[in-house]
């Protein structure tokens, strides 16, 4: 479809010629004989491959494990591109936990009609047995991954906030290892950002929110809910390099209030648990009673002020689909400010008169389930079937709050190996956002890209492949 | 550390050391195999393997008939087969990924790229002639993952926990092969017509502990009898797969570990005195008290070392 839009080519401008960012990238591609990029890409994948950087795919039996693909060209981003995203992102996120903290505690954005109460307290991600509980700086999403998309020059929208538990920093830093693997000379020409201070920023964050932070000696852990999770790599990756344990709920009990992992030896206190399981596992006492990931107690043990967790349970408010909507106001009533980074526009299928809109416009649009995720349950108008346009327009019309929908954005495109040499493919942005006594910008972030032409899906669930993102210093 | 991760770490090296330990039974079965003038019949050798490696009574629930194929199929790609070589492989690297954390780059590196070989190997490609090429890649991974391990990983806890695993599996696994083959070690067993068939079954004990050419230097008159195979496996320290050297490493990691943690737990005290009994013991006592009691009474010990360590230090 895209293919008869125009799109922004992140390479070359409306002439053909490459944009000064990509000036030396595209002079080194075109020196390049014509095999170089496949043996490359051989090389790459045999590196991830030994390294095991895969992801689980639920459902799939044999090859329960993948290697997401690797794309050998960065994508490049400058100085000056990179210092307006982070100004958006440090906004956004500053006002996404204001918002946090206010609708767990006074409620000030309902009472002042910015946002229905109901769109809040009945959403399934709003926890009431948050309420009145202040975490540690009063910092309730302290790692997050925002999803940027660009259609232009000067355009980024963000698609998603992400503030429960992102994942692809690890892809992030392995991506980056294996391209000076691959490609030490590019490097040599160009002055490409380091990423590799993520995982000392992501323990000083922690260590920033531990219940007594002048403590020395913090007991932090990452909670996994084990081996056969499909972001297990990364959760193994982040203890690593943080050089912290890696926990499943088994290995944690609460006793008299305080949190405790069964060592050889004595019982150790933890006092931050970064964690990567859902809220609804967190503690089976509190929530779902069925979880064997959790630890029971948990959430008491938060409640009273002696362990940390991060993400705070709750945080799924501030990056629900319905929620989206009102994220610009949301910024503009706890920062005063305008919002940087603009939001698609979005219809709530809630609402009746949007519901009419995106009945009529089916064929052009993007509709989505509020909760889902991973490219699942939702309907790309413009690449649909009339069956299948058919088929979700019932499925709507039984339960439109389920939905929201999007007009399908021309995303940008940045050139990428494929079979039949390089050619454009489109791409999203995640970078990494870690808020603690400081807001910290990782300069880069994970760029996803389609490999299928023509192709809006980047999700590595859905096939989409990774690219090493550089952002150039001055 | 995580009483998980010491388990986990425990169970790695027993999974590698028992996974090498299946390789040499079949390259053991197979040169029998393929050696007529052994006077035994086909069969014999591939029960050799299937009942040393304690998979004998799974092979023949499945399976009628003992053909090559069939065994080494069942022996080293079987997903039925908890003890198939797969996995071992499998097994070791789950709980390898369990502990990335607590292990290096070096070794993850071995067990990860073994595991990826061996999973996209397809068995219908190692036929017969195939078989000793491939029996000795696993051979040599196995060696790799061991010289990572040694050549590598802090000399902590988790390095005590995955020696101590290492070297349980490898007692256990000399004391059943020569507990399968003990008529063929009694002294008093003299030599039938004209010694064929014990020269074959000794050789075969020694090759299945990678021990023929070591027997030679540790009896310099180098004749196979079958007392001095039983002391070089059981007694002699010097030799690497004997129940005294796995007896001795462990007691020694023993002491470290308490020291270690600065207190001893009941374990360690059990190892001590399995390892005194080995040192202080004479072949002619073993054979007095019966060589068949004296190896299963070893092997129950050594399976109780193994679950008081889990329980003195919390595996789970």
């Amino acid at each position: 479809m895209s293919d008869e839009r125009t799109f922004f080519n992140e390479m070359l401008d409306e002439a053909g010629a490459p944009r000064p960012c990509y000036a030396r990238l595209a002079k080194w591609l075109d020196d390049k004989p014509a095999n170089f990029l496949s043996r490359k890409s051989k090389d790459a994948e045999t590196i991830f491959r030994r390294l095991g950087i895969t992801f689980a795919v639920y459902g799939a039996e044999e090859a329960t494990e993948r290697l997401i693909p690797f794309d050998p060209i960065p994508r490049i981003i400058s100085a000056a591109e990179w210092r307006r995203l982070s100004a958006g992102i440090d906004q956004r996120v500053r006002a996404l936990n204001a918002f946090l903290h206010d609708i767990y505690h006074r409620q000030e954005i309902i009472r002042a009609g910015r946002i229905p109460a109901n769109l809040i307290l009945q959403n399934e991600a709003f926890l009431p047995e948050m309420a009145g509980f202040t975490p540690a700086r009063k910092v309730y999403s302290h790692i997050i991954g925002t999803d940027l998309v660009r259609v232009s020059e000067n355009e980024f929208y963000v698609l998603e906030d992400n503030t429960r538990t992102p994942s692809g920093v690890s892809y992030m830093m392995e991506n980056r290892e294996t391209m000076i693997r691959l490609f030490p000379e590019l490097f040599q020409t160009h002055h490409v950002a380091s990423v590799d201070q993520y995982p000392e920023n992501l323990l000083q964050t922690l260590e920033s929110v531990a219940p007594d932070p002048s403590k020395s000696n913090q007991t932090i852990v990452v909670l996994t809910p084990g081996i056969y999770n499909s972001a297990y790599f990364e959760h193994a990756f982040l203890a690593d390099s943080m050089g912290v344990e890696l926990v499943e709920g088994r290995d944690l009990f609460v006793d008299a209030g305080h949190v405790y992992m069964r060592t050889t030896r004595e019982p150790r206190q933890v006092d931050v648990i970064y964690r990567r399981i859902d809220d609804a596992f967190l503690d089976p006492l509190t929530f779902n009673p069925d979880s064997m990931l959790g630890v029971p107690g948990l959430f008491d043990a938060y409640r009273a002020g002696n362990v940390t967790i991060c993400n705070a349970p709750g945080t799924g408010i501030a990056d629900d689909k319905a929620i989206y909507a009102y994220v610009p106001d949301i910024i503009e009533f706890y920062t005063g400010q305008k919002p940087i980074l603009n939001n698609v526009p979005t219809w709530n299928c809630s609402r009746p008169d949007d519901l009419a809109y995106v009945l009529d416009n089916l064929e052009d649009i993007v509709v989505k389930e509020v909760h889902g995720s991973g490219g699942y349950g939702m309907l790309i108008g413009p690449t649909a079937s009339k069956r299948e346009i058919a088929e979700f327009r019932k499925i709507l019309e039984t339960n439109p709050g389920n939905y929201i929908a999007q007009p399908t954005l021309a995303l940008s495109a940045c050139p990428t190996h494929v079979a039949s040499g390089v050619a454009p493919r489109h791409v999203d942005l995640r970078p990494f956002v870690l808020i603690g006594d400081q807001v910290r910008i990782t300069p880069g972030g994970l760029t996803r890209v389609a490999l299928k032409k023509g192709s809006l899906v980047v999700n590595s669930s859905q096939g989409g492949g990774t690219k090493d993102t550089w952002v150039l210093e001055d | 550390m995580l009483g998980r991760t010491a388990s986990s770490l425990f169970w790695l090296s027993r999974y590698f050391e028992r996974a090498q330990n299946l390789t040499r039974l079949l390259e053991v079965a197979y040169r029998g195999a393929i050696m007529s003038h052994t006077g035994q019949e086909h069969g014999t050798h591939w029960t050799f393997a299937l009942a040393n490696s304690g998979t004998e009574a799974g092979y023949k629930e499945k399976y009628d008939e003992l053909t090559m194929r069939q065994v080494t199929s069942y022996m080293i790609f079987s997903k039925d087969n908890p003890s198939s070589i797969r996995s071992c492989l499998e097994l070791g690297r789950n709980n390898a990924r369990a502990v990335r954390t607590g292990i290096t780059a070096e070794l993850w590196e071995a067990i990860n790229t073994t595991w990826i070989e061996f999973a996209e190997t397809n068995p219908q490609s190692v036929t017969q002639d195939k078989l000793p090429d491939f029996l000795a890649w696993i051979n040599q991974r196995a060696h790799l993952f061991r010289g990572a391990l040694l050549n590598t990983i802090l000399r902590d806890d988790g390095y005590f926990f995955s020696q101590m695993g290492n070297f349980v599996e490898r007692a256990d696994n000399t004391a059943r092969i020569l507990n399968t083959q003990c008529w063929s070690l009694l002294p008093d067993n003299d030599i039938v017509d004209d010694g064929a068939m014990e020269r074959y079954q000794w050789s075969a004990i020694l090759r299945a502990l990678s021990g023929r050419r070591s027997y030679r230097f540790a009896y310099p008159n180098s004749r196979l009898k079958a007392f001095n195979i039983a002391e070089f496996l059981i007694l002699r320290t010097e030799m690497p797969r004997s129940l005294a050297h796995c007896y001795d490493w462990i007691a020694e990691t023993a002491e470290d570990l308490a020291q270690f943690y600065g207190s001893r737990e009941p374990s360690l005290d059990l190892a001590a005195d399995l390892s005194r009994e080995l040192t202080e013991k004479q072949m002619h006592e073993i054979y007095q008290q019966g060589l068949h009691e004296f190896l299963t009474d070893f092997i129950g010990k050594n399976n109780q070392f193994a679950h008081q360590l889990c329980e003195d230090y919390n595996f789970s």
